[in-house]
């Protein structure tokens, strides 16, 4: 199982990567097995606002559909729009070309009680 | 959650399992899309011994078959397979199946989240009938070979004349040396073949076939991809598109139903029903906008409530969004565009023809 070491994770399987004041968003290695081929992915626009907890984009696979749920509060800096025509890259780079969206934070205290990759290891096992 | 004859080899090859009508089943090996773009251009193996399978014999074995089903039995020959429908007496679908017809009886086949039901059911109308009905499904593995390279693999392991056997037929014969039903059916609309064996030979059999298939490119298939090719074709899955509140004028199974023949368990509310009027009408439809239509979305003309969705999701040969509804008369007319309602959105829907993909059943 692939869960990088730098990132941050959450209960429901995204991992946050923060650089400066933004966080990239995206599902984890784990999530995207348990889904299974991923054929659509509905993103939010850029400029958009969403509080922590609020339904940011949604995962559509052959056989579910998963709620994105937005781990922190702020405004969407950037969406990945390659998953428009190519939403495979989620199953084929997780955490890469597979990243789901951007957000500039607006409360970094949000980010406290995330798990670390050991943690989030730990709670997949 | 019972295991079925191939679960030791389901799990060696790390196939994702779930619990499916009380056993434990493959639902992907190497992803659903593989799989569903394997069986039609090359050709998948199916481990669908979860169905039930019930004998009838005796003196009144085809004119219990006949009142228990909707077709016309008598019309077909030893050798036939017929799809058909089983309906409760206000015309509701207790289940759809497959009639196999032998020299001195039946072979019914029957869906696995229905078995218990359907013996019930068919005991119940049995007592009227000098039959005997025997649940044959812990005794029968059924593996599905399909994909239009299916009949080169199958060839290279029987003496059989697969030439010779036609569409909805089936014959005796020996595949890998072990004698079983070979049947010309499957639910992918593919060339395709069905192979109702002894348990005990299994192993060997699927070993042997994924070994003949391998310069076919022949892979294992799991439930999810049965699913998708299922869709592409239209071919009803109970309890999403049929269930005992549909009737099969509603689900237009009209083609599988002969009311001219004889009396059936259901005819009378069916006739009823047709001279009534159906007032809706299962349909085929694809998605116009991006987004999936999933089971249990709503279908709007404007602002009114005019339809259901009972299957969706996405089709991999077309790549876009396509579903089965139930839709109120007269929405339910080909090229009509509709709305869905998909996470509080509207989307544009538009009824097509079905299959959304050409059968290629040979």
């Amino acid at each position: 199982m692939n869960i990088p070491a730098d990132l941050k994770y959450t209960t429901d399987h995204e991992w946050i990567k923060i650089e400066g004041d933004i966080a990239t968003i995206g599902i984890t290695d784990y999530a995207q097995g348990e889904l299974g081929d991923v054929v659509f992915v509905e993103l939010p626009k850029t400029g958009d606002v969403f509080t922590k907890g609020e339904v940011a984009a949604t995962i559509e696979a052959v056989k579910t559909v998963a709620d994105l749920f937005l781990p922190l509060s702020g405004i969407i800096e950037a969406v990945n729009t390659a998953l428009d025509d190519t939403s495979e890259l989620i199953n084929q780079d997780a955490y890469g070309a597979g990243w789901i969206l951007k957000i500039k934070i607006s409360d970094p205290s949000e980010l406290n009680g995330y798990m670390s990759a050991g943690d989030y290891a730990a709670s997949i096992s | 959650m019972k295991p079925t004859a191939f679960n030791a080899i389901h799990k060696a090859l790390n196939a994702k399992m779930v619990a499916f009508a009380g056993y434990e089943m493959p639902i992907q090996y190497e992803g659903i899309l593989a799989e569903h773009e394997r069986v039609r251009n090359h050709a998948g193996l199916f481990d669908v011994s979860h169905m039930g399978e019930f004998w009838v014999s005796g003196p009144d074995a085809l004119e219990f078959v006949e009142y228990a089903t909707i077709n016309n039995v008598g019309s077909l020959e030893k050798g036939q397979v017929q799809y058909s429908a089983m309906c409760i007496e206000s015309g509701g679908i207790v289940d759809d199946l497959l009639i196999y017809r032998f020299a001195d009886r039946f072979l019914l086949v029957v869906n696995a989240s229905n078995l218990e039901k359907d013996f019930i059911h068919l005991s119940e109308i049995a007592r009227e009938f000098d039959v005997q009905l025997e649940n044959g499904s812990d005794s029968i593995a059924l593996l599905a070979i399909q994909g239009p390279e299916s009949k080169h693999i199958l060839k290279k392991l029987t003496d059989a004349n697969l030439d010779e056997l036609k569409f909805y037929h089936f014959g005796i014969g020996k595949v890998n040396d072990v004698d079983l039903i070979l049947s010309r059916t499957g639910y992918t609309g593919e060339l395709g073949y069905e192979l109702y064996h002894d348990p005990e030979h299994s192993e060997d059999l699927w070993q042997a076939l994924m070994m003949a298939g391998e310069e076919y490119q022949l892979g294992p298939i799991g439930l999810g991809a049965r699913d998708t090719l299922r869709l592409e074709m239209k071919f009803c899955l109970y309890g999403n598109d049929i269930d005992e509140s549909t009737t099969p004028l509603e689900a237009r199974l009209g083609w599988a139903m002969d009311l001219d023949h004889g009396d059936f368990l259901g005819r009378d509310a069916i006739l009823k029903q047709k001279a009534e009027g159906v007032g809706r009408l299962l349909v085929a439809f694809e998605m116009q906008d991006r987004g999936l239509p999933r089971n249990g979305y709503n279908i709007y003309a404007g602002e009114d409530p005019v339809g259901l969705v009972t299957s969706g999701g996405q089709s991999p040969t077309l790549k876009k969004g396509i579903g089965l509804a139930y839709v109120n008369k007269p929405h339910h007319k080909i090229d009509t565009e509709l709305q869905i309602d998909i996470r509080g959105k509207r989307l544009a829907i538009r009824i097509v023809k079905p299959p959304f993909i050409q059968k290629r059943t040979g």
